[in-house]
């Protein structure tokens, strides 16, 4: 192993910083990587550790994101510790080339900081590109801030890389909020961060000239249907292997993640159920409208794919009134994520159901406010208060001009 | 393992790492040339491959023809696919993780994933200088969707996305000049190849595979499906192609250096080639006789041009 980097008990690292230094702990043995707005500095801070000789792995600069992924399929193929990091347009580059990595079941890790999709262009954070991918057969880990940022990535080599898992694996983090914000972040030593990922043994690799593998062939009816079912069974069970690493992660460091975490919930009546970065602002809302009387929670989950159905069904079914917060706009429908945690609740033998409404925000970043937030969880009240919907199920926050709703 | 293939006996009996066991047509040019591929590795080799004709006729879950490391991602990237393979092979060879030879990298790609589609990527592999062979097999057409044009279709050729018709001949676009544009990249060794003139590919393949850095090779590749021949006559439409310089054999050096590594005695007229084939057949009515004489004129320019770079040095 190349120089270990002395670290300090607490470094003011942002979303993008601390992403680096996780690779770097991994001591991954190929990334490549091309650079797009917000992530580009995790593969700028990635050259100046290979510069610097702290990575002793190749860094390969292809000419586009296609090529990045494609490259991640042949070096993980090839049999080694492989991860790389984009955003937006060139995470969109990139889809076709996530579903062979997944077929393939190569567990490489990919940092997505989230970004809207053009057109018109626009480089700030929103969850669009998160969507994107979402049925790509990877699995989808959600943070909120530079520590998160940071501890899921050294969480994310051992999810994918347990050998009853073998599933790529994406680290969501928001861009600006979380890639450009500085925050104080507790990394782990270089030794301590290796451990706990420890060292990557290949199954079947291309360099192994003993038993030459066929990677990537072509399966038609008789064959495909069974490879895509067993992709999907092991994900939706993956998440035990993912309880795991986080429990480990536990005993390690007291940082506790969970697939499914509440804030204030034990008396909740209404709760925001969001993702990323608006976990941390609707916590801030939920104590302060708390003093207005209202009781209030907040609800997000670590674990995007698999979706945790059962888990949050549970866990939702008794509160009286639910906001589901989409930072993207699936265009012609409800919200992505409305859509999934509507369908949680049908999986709970239960028939009280929350009454739920979805709130679309933050498309290019436009601002959530303390304001919105409250006057969110005071509709969430009145639902709860009426015992059904007081305003349109779908509502646009902060949108000038026309006031759009959908039922 | 035959590394070194002397004669056509011996060539007949050295498939073992690519199985008699695959789905490409009767008489496909393709299947020639990867066996020779196969046979002038000497070591550890991987390959990869670009989808086409032979990545769905050679791997067929769950059968494959390949008795070597062997990997498809998408139509576009089996260059990128094998640059990560040697990617990670100099990052675990640095780690001590790999102990093993030196494997060879080589991809396959057909005209449309080489000269269209692909193109960036295998640009962007030998501007990056990857240790690897790229090997274009070079139907000039898009055969394994149906027989589409694609860059590298020469003028005049009916293809199913330009077919003769009333108002048109077909193609109306020259085929791409693939070879000194990848030479252009400062690739160490350009060459074209054609199956027929086995002794001259064996000698061109094993040099580009050889040789240190990003390689490539253009390999004609008679497909008897869309260019309309019958099957038996692979070698003898190959022999045609040569024989009229419609595919020299050449190879560049270093990026500047052109050398033709074959001659022919007797140079035929482009249409004795172009008649033997179905996708030319209508050239041959008189109000396309033109274009007749553009391709044959065309061929005559590129010749002089190869002739004088060779005598030129530069
Ligand atoms: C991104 C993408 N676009 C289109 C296709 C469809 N497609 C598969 S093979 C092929 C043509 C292959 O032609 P070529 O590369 O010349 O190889 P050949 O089949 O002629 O050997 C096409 C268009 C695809 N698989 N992927
Ligand atoms: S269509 Fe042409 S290139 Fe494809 S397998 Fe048949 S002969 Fe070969």
């Amino acid at each position: 192993m190349p120089n270990v980097m002395e670290l300090q008990e607490v470094e003011v690292w942002d979303g993008n910083m601390a992403a680096s230094h996780a690779l770097r702990q991994a001591q991954i043995d190929v990334v490549a990587a091309y650079p797009i707005t917000p992530s580009t500095p995790i593969v700028q801070n990635y050259g100046s550790f290979v510069s610097n000789g702290y990575i002793d792995g190749e860094f390969v600069l292809v000419e586009s994101e296609h090529a990045a992924m494609s490259g991640c399929v042949g070096a993980a193929a090839a049999g080694g510790r492989v991860a790389t990091a984009t955003s937006s347009q060139g995470f969109a580059l990139m889809i076709e080339v996530l579903y062979q990595a997944s077929g393939m079941r190569l567990p490489i890790v990919l940092n997505l900081v989230n970004r809207a999709l053009a057109s018109p262009l626009n480089i700030h954070g929103d969850h669009s590109d998160m969507y994107l991918g979402r049925d790509a057969g990877w699995i989808n880990l959600n943070t909120c801030n530079p520590q998160e940022a940071y501890d899921f990535n050294l969480m994310a080599f051992r999810i994918a890389e347990d050998m009853a898992v073998r599933i790529p694996t994406i680290v969501n983090q928001d861009g600006f909020l979380c890639s450009h914000t500085a925050q104080n972040v507790r990394p782990l030593s270089d030794e301590v961060a290796y451990n706990f990922i420890g060292d990557y043994q290949s199954k079947n690799p291309l360099l192994d000239f003993d038993k030459p593998a066929t990677y990537g062939a072509q399966a038609e009816e008789d064959w495909h249907f069974e490879h895509k079912a067993q992709l999907h069974n092991t994900l939706m069970h993956s998440d035990i292997a993912i309880q795991k690493v986080f429990d480990e992660f536990f005993d390690l460091t007291a940082r506790r993640y969970n697939i499914v975490e509440t804030y204030d919930t034990k008396d909740a009546e209404v709760v925001i159920f969001a993702l990323g970065t608006t976990v941390e602002s609707a916590r801030v809302a939920a104590k302060n409208v708390r003093e207005l009387g209202i009781k209030a929670g907040v609800v997000t989950i670590r674990v995007f794919r698999p979706f945790p159905y059962v888990k949050l069904g549970e866990i939702l079914k008794d509160f009286k009134a639910v906001a589901i917060m989409d930072k993207s706009l699936p265009a012609g429908a409800m919200g992505a994520l409305f859509n999934e945690v509507a369908a949680s609740l049908y999986q709970v033998q239960d028939s009280k159901h929350p009454v739920l409404s979805n709130y679309i925000y933050g498309l290019g970043e436009r601002d959530l406010t303390q304001v919105d937030l409250v006057k969110i969880y005071q509709e969430l009240d009145a639902n709860a208060k009426a015992a059904k919907l007081t305003h349109p199920t779908q509502q646009f926050i902060g949108l000038r001009g026309p006031k759009l709703s959908f039922c | 393992m035959v590394n070194e293939v002397k004669n056509l006996k011996q060539f007949s009996k050295s498939a073992e790492k690519f199985e008699g066991a695959h789905l490409l047509c009767p008489g496909c040019a393709h299947g020639m040339i990867i066996r020779e591929v196969l046979n002038v590795v000497d070591g550890p080799l991987v390959l990869g491959n670009s989808t086409g004709c032979v990545e769905v006729s050679t791997a067929v879950y769950p059968y494959t023809s390949w008795d070597v490391p062997w990997i498809h991602i998408g139509f576009e990237n089996g260059s990128t696919a094998v640059a990560g393979v040697e990617a990670m092979y100099r990052a675990l060879a640095k780690k001590g993780k790999y102990n093993g030879q030196r494997p060879k990298f080589v991809a396959f790609g057909g005209d449309g994933s080489t000269y269209d589609i692909g193109f960036q990527w295998i640009s962007g592999c030998f501007e990056r200088g990857h240790d690897m062979t790229y090997i274009c097999l070079d139907n000039e057409v898009y055969a394994n969707t149906g027989g589409q044009r694609s860059s590298s279709t020469p003028i005049g050729a009916s293809t199913s996305t330009t077919p003769a018709g009333k108002v048109s001949y077909g193609k109306k676009e020259r085929k791409k000049d693939i070879l000194f544009v990848m030479a252009a990249h400062g690739s160490p060794y350009v060459a074209q190849v054609a199956p027929n003139k086995w002794k001259d590919m064996n000698k061109k393949i094993k040099q580009a595979i050889e040789t240190e850095g990003p390689t490539f090779i253009n390999a004609m590749s008679a497909c008897t499906t869309e260019w309309k021949f019958d099957s038996n006559q692979t070698v003898e439409v190959s022999d045609l192609a040569v024989d009229s310089l419609v595919f020299p054999l050449f190879e560049i050096i270093n990026g500047v250096e052109v050398r033709i590594t074959y001659r022919p005695k007797n140079i035929i007229p482009v249409r004795d080639y172009l008649g033997a084939q179905g996708r030319f057949k209508h050239l041959f009515k008189p109000e396309n006789e033109y274009i007749l004489e553009q391709f044959q004129k065309n061929v005559n320019d590129r010749w002089e041009y190869l002739q004088r770079r060779e005598e030129a040095k530069v």
